[in-house]
């Protein structure tokens, strides 16, 4: 196959996408009412999506699997969002936005879609203002901001620790606004199971009603992927329990190319896991490293308690190697980082596989101003101690409730202990500039898309990405599509291809409950994150990825011999659904090492340990890896791959440091 | 045509009901217990007969009069369609319900209070107001007054009417703990500075007015009113 | 608060579906670690039961890190369980001690049907809110978001009640099975900032005849629902709702 053609608009940078929007075919109000699109997702990108395009005039249907739309991951996002509004008159524009975003992203993402990405970021808060999302304001009562890694300017706006939530709210309610005048029919506790393709284009999906258990056949003249990331490959993440790849995986089987998919995000700061028990990780804010400051004993296996290692017996390693940056350089550097040391056997706490991240400095030195300014001349430390406290809980209050309430320990009192985990996927399913897949009709949005992040995603953008895709580009670009589709009448979901992709749907569930073997489908599950998590985590190499392959292609013929899938298909039955994901999940995971594998370079959130320079830093190879891995799927783990070359005219390549 | 529409049928509505009617009754129970305490003067209830006369005779008392009972009838139908129509928003219950540790069993117990306050006026209504409205009262006084009072004497020897009445007091005690607050909470007055206030206000209004209540029987029938 | 790992005895609600007759049912699990969340002692025993052949206990649940407002167990009599402000996902095993019985239901509500075990059809919060919680502002309609400073306490309270999480338990909790908490915390938001002016007594009118139409109960202002809520949200803001309510029906000319 040829080269992909990512379709970007010719001209320069900065006026390709006003003048692609304004030339844009458009289809008009009576004919949009006829066109029916299907939205798969109801996070971010989806629900802004499904909301935007009914208030143009389509006929939308979205689905999530959740019971009610506003539960979608998104929910869970803490720290902020980021935009070019410039609001603190600190040097920000436009360009700088997207300056940051590719640099962050290890110069493995595409100039065109990041500088949109960057011009639309403005419109997206005025869009969450104006449907009364309450970001935080100041005193003025003009709209705050935060700082955010791997960047100089303050441009995150949030809405203290659950910004997620508060403009996955905003989107939700635009979609439920759509919802009661009757434009957007919404289909919760529903599963999309498959594509069906007609004629080379995406016609629809196969849905399983989760409480009935009955296979739902929906047409629509295009299908729009927004199913979110699939973290949950490694069993332990950030994600939700239910977050999955299955929406995107069948979109790939069905001849989607899936993009990067070993870019993983781990992020450093993380509640350490604490037992065999352990379903899901916690994330600790990125900006509590602010104020924290991250150590490890300098003997190793110190078993000695926090308070009782003198500041000469402790390791800040992360400002002994990165003078310039401290505790504040990139995710990907900070995770390494911390691996390397407790690898090395400095970890603390019971499982040695944590590092503390301690505010007792900071505590101190705001306790001090405190004092200060109420006029307390000399305090002693336990006054300062005390003052310093309530300056700490005003900030990060409801982040140390949730470690006290989670570890049970107090972090007023002791050092936090956080270790990195999986938290976000730059890798997903290829798309073009309009956000389309490699099968037309068939589009990609959010973190289910390969997405403007390349290698490495900066705080904070993933909820601009999810919302500038769904609010401002899709209803754009789609209509270039839909309007050479007019003349397509729905097909009738009798059609032969929706039988079959129905029957192929029904014969794997009945295969899952047929199996009857011994082991849960958690079991696999977490078998995979293993491997995953060891050979395809935070370092890599051949030897390593090579062997995961094996061994997910033997845990992959033990699934399908040995899993056990209780109760029955017309009923509620969450265990298979699980099945159903843990079995995507196999076949993702073999893909994800075959990436890994391939990108014989460091970048980003991939460190491949044969590729790092001396003093152990990621490693690119610009000659011979600048481009976008996009794989083909063939059948039973047969994958090509297919090469978008990513150009930079408007951007000097460099090393990335940080010391 | 512009109308209140469905304003007192939604769940709101009917609350305004309960709140507005229940304020009134609060405002009547104060007019009531400073009446009722003149026999505190223990001078052979004159002052009493005195203030009941001025009551039965004011046309604006018995005007506000018509209006109580109004209420009172719109707060009693109310609040048991409230109490049912609560029961079946839960047709199922738990088999395991802590429900004081969130809230005070009071406020969770106000049908039950009414209810207990409901038999207590049909006693108490029966036994002074038909009396005095429609009846008549059997004696006069020094003054040549109607004798409330000795109807009162006569009734509170009885320990049994006693008992019923200091009970019922109670209940009046609890249903006005949460019900005075909550009348305010209905009418959306909620306010930060206020309702701490409205709230000690509230409790005071409830003990007072009704162990003031209370103590009148009891006065009587220890005799040390006569 | 317990330290060792301990051994305990669970009631819980089994229901095989919407329509069938439910009971509580006994299980014994041992060994569970202080550190476990409650759901993840869940996951354990279902493992159990999956392993012996039976059917596992379906339980809503998805973020598990108190934010998507999914969990939803009715935990010895009370909504969550018996920590204040957390949800049943951030309730850990070290609240209990060795020995104990918990008695665990679906929330209870003829709103809110089982579905099967322990979870039940939330929707109807859905419909209220299409009802009228939102502000009708298509995309790209938006002047820049620094138009119109508000007064940061005023966007603070609106912060405060938009951070309900629609759990239900609320709902669950109050003894009318009312859900005047969950209802009023959106027109609350929404009437606390400018941008929800237009719209305000229309919002408040058509939103509370939804809620009535689910067949919620009554609020009686016990308080439960404040006292339960895990997201902490006030009563202050039904006080409100009950405001813009009157003021729709008895102050404002338009009829919705
Ligand atoms: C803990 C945490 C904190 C984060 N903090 C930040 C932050 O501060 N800033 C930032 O920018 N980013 C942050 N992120 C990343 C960001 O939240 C996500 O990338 C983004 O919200 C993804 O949005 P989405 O719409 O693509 O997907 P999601 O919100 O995950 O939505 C997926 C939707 O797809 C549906 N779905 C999935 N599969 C199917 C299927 N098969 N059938 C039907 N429906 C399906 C789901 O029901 C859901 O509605 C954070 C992520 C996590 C996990
Ligand atoms: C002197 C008599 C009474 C007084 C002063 C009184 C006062 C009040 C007040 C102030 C409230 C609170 C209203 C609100 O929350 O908005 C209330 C509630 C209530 N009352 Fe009474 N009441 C009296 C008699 C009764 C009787 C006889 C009944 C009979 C059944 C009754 C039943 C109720 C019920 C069920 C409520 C709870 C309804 C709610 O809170 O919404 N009350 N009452
Ligand atoms: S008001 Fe509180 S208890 Fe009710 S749904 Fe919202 S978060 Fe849950
Ligand atoms: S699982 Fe999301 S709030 Fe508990």
């Amino acid at each position: 196959m040829a080269e992909l053609n990512a379709n970007i608009p010719e001209g320069d940078l900065t006026e390709k996408w006003t003048k692609l929007r304004s030339s844009m075919p458009l289809v008009n109000p009576s004919n949009k009412r006829s066109i029916e699109i299907i939205v798969v997702g109801s996070g971010l990108a989806g629900a802004s999506a499904a909301a935007t395009l009914a208030e143009m005039g389509y006929k939308v249907k979205c689905f999530c699997f959740q019971d009610s739309p506003r539960r979608a991951h998104s929910i869970a996002a803490q720290g902020g969002i980021n935009a070019a509004k410039n609001y603190q008159n600190d040097g920000d524009s436009t360009y700088r936005l997207f300056y940051d975003t590719i640099k962050g992203g290890d110069y493995r993402a595409r100039e065109a879609n990041v500088h949109r990405l960057a011009e639309v970021s403005s419109n997206i808060i005025d869009q969450c203002v104006a449907q009364g999302v309450p970001l935080a304001r100041e005193y003025g009562g003009l709209l705050d901001n935060r700082s955010f890694g791997g960047t100089q300017v303050q441009r995150t706006f949030y809405a203290a620790g659950q910004t997620g939530q508060q403009l996955l709210l905003g989107a939700y309610s635009s979609l439920e606004r759509q919802i009661g005048m009757g434009k957007v029919e919404m289909y919760t506790r529903h599963e999309m199971l498959d594509v069906v393709i007609i004629d080379g284009k995406a016609r629809g999906i196969i849905a399983r009603n989760l409480i009935t258990g009955e296979l739902e056949r929906h047409f629509g003249h295009a299908v729009l992927i927004a199913s979110g990331g699939y973290g949950n490959v490694f069993y332990l993440s950030t994600n939700a329990m239910g977050s999955n790849v299955t929406a995107a995986w069948k979109a790939h089987k069905k001849g989607a190319f899936f993009g990067n998919p070993c870019y993983t995000q781990i992020h450093p700061t993380c509640i350490p896991v604490s037992g065999e028990h352990q379903s899901k990780l916690t994330l600790m804010s990125e900006s509590l490293r602010n104020d924290g400051r991250i150590w490890v004993p300098k003997k190793k296996d110190d078993t000695r308690k926090p308070s009782e290692i003198p500041e000469d017996e402790r390791d800040y390693y992360l400002e002994r190697r990165y003078p310039a940056f401290g505790n504040l350089v990139p995710r990907d550097v900070a995770s390494r980082a911390a691996k390397e040391r407790c690898d090395a056997g400095y970890g603390v706490g019971k499982s040695k596989l944590a590092v503390y991240l301690d505010f007792t400095a900071n505590t101190e030195r705001y306790g001090r101003i405190e004092a200060n300014k109420h006029n307390i001349h000399n305090p002693d430390k336990a006054t300062c101690m005390r003052l310093g406290r309530e300056v700490i809980k005003e900030k990060y209050g409801n982040l140390f409730d949730m470690y006290k309430q989670i570890t049970g320990e107090d972090p007023y009192e002791l050092p936090m202990r956080i270790y990195p985990a999986v938290h976000y996927t730059m890798g997903g399913l290829w798309v073009d500039y309009n956000l389309m897949t490699t099968v037309p009709g068939l589009y990609a949005l959010g973190e289910a898309n390969f997405s403007d992040h390349g290698a490495n995603r900066l705080g904070a953008s993933a909820l601009m990405q999810g919302l500038a895709d769904g609010y401002f580009v899709i209803p754009y670009t789609i209509g270039s599509y839909l309007s050479k589709e007019l003349a397509t009448k729905p097909i009738s979901t009798d059609h032969p291809a929706f039988v079959e992709a129905e029957n192929a749907a029904k014969a794997t569930i009945d295969k899952f409950l047929s199996i009857n073997g011994t082991k849960s489908v958690d079991y696999f599950h977490k078998k995979l994150g293993k491997i995953m998590w060891e050979k395809c985590g935070m370092a890599r190499n051949a030897q390593g990825l090579t062997d995961a392959i094996e061994e997910i292609r033997t845990l992959r013929k033990e699934f399908w011999s040995d899993v056990r899938v209780p109760g029955t298909t017309g009923s509620f039955n969450p265990e298979l659904e699980k099945a159903g994901r843990v079995a995507d999940f196999i076949e993702l995971g073999e893909l994800m090492c075959i990436d890994a594998l391939n990108r014989n370079e460091s970048c980003g959130g991939h460190f491949r340990e044969e590729y790092q320079t001396p003093e152990g830093e990621a490693l690119r190879d610009d000659e011979n890896f600048s481009y976008v891995a996009a794989w083909e799927y063939f059948g039973d783990t047969q994958f090509k791959l297919h090469k978008e070359e990513l150009k930079f005219e408007n951007i000097k390549v460099a090393q990335r440091s940080y010391k | 045509m512009a109308s209140f529409g469905n304003a007192f049928s939604s769940s709101i509505g009917k609350k305004l009901i309960m709140g507005i009617t229940g304020l009134f009754l609060i405002l009547f129970l104060i007019v009531h217990v400073f009446i009722n305490s003149l026999i505190f003067f223990n001078d052979g209830g004159q002052t009493f007969n005195q203030g009941a006369e001025f009551m039965a005779h004011n046309w604006i008392i018995r005007a506000g009069e018509i209006v109580l009972f109004v209420g009172l009838l719109a707060h009693i139908y109310q609040g048991l369609r409230l109490v049912f129509e609560n029961r079946a928003a839960r047709p199922v219950k738990y088999a395991a319900y802590n429900g004081s540790a969130n809230s005070k069993w009071y406020s969770r117990s106000m049908g039950l209070l009414g209810t207990l306050l409901l038999i207590f006026l049909i006693v108490h209504l029966s036994d002074f107001w038909v009396v005095s409205r429609f009846t008549g009262i059997p004696t006069e006084d020094a003054l040549g007054k109607e004798d409330l009072f000795a109807v009162m004497v006569d009734k509170f020897q009885n320990l049994g009417i006693v008992i019923l009445y200091v009970l019922a007091m109670v209940s009046l005690a609890y249903h006005l703990l949460h019900g005075f607050a909550s009348a305010f909470q209905t009418l959306g007055w909620n306010h930060k500075k206020y309702s701490p206030i409205i709230r000690a206000f509230g409790f005071w209004y409830s003990i007072i007015i009704s162990v003031l209540f209370a103590l009148m029987p009891v006065a009587i029938y220890t005799g040390i009113i006569k | 608060m317990s330290t060792e790992n301990m051994n305990l005895t669970l009631k819980v609600w089994r229901q095989t579906d919407n329509k069938a007759q439910g009971n509580l049912v006994d299980y014994k699990v041992s060994d569970v670690s202080p550190d476990m969340s409650f759901l993840e002692m869940f996951d354990v025993l279902n493992e159990d039961l999956i392993t012996k052949g039976d059917d596992p206990i379906v339980f809503d649940h998805d973020c598990r890190e108190g934010i998507c407002g999914a969990c939803s167990m009715y935990i010895n009599g009370r909504p969550h369980g018996p920590k204040e402000l957390v949800t049943t996902c951030q309730l850990h095993m070290r609240s209990f001690k060795d020995g104990d019985t918990i008695v665990v239901e679906p929330w209870r509500a003829k709103a809110f049907p089982v579905i099967k075990d322990l979870a039940v059809d939330r929707t109807a919060f859905d419909r209220i809110i299409a009802a009228g919680g939102f502000i009708s502002v298509n995309t790209g309609n938006a002047q820049d978001a620094n138009a119109i400073p508000i007064p940061k306490s005023q966007s603070d309270a609106a912060f405060e009640a938009a951070a309900c999480i629609a759990c239900g338990a609320c709902v669950a909790t109050c003894k009318n099975a009312s859900a005047m908490l969950f209802t009023s915390a959106k027109i609350s938001q929404l009437a606390l900032l400018p941008q929800g002016q237009p719209e305000r007594y229309r919002r408040a009118q058509s939103m509370v005849a939804q809620m009535d139409a689910e067949g919620f109960g009554n609020c009686t202002n016990t308080g439960a629902c404040e006292a339960e809520c895990p997201k902490g949200i006030s009563l202050e803001n039904i006080a409100r709702m009950n405001r813009d309510f009157y003021h729709a029906k008895f102050v404002s000319e338009e009829e919705v």
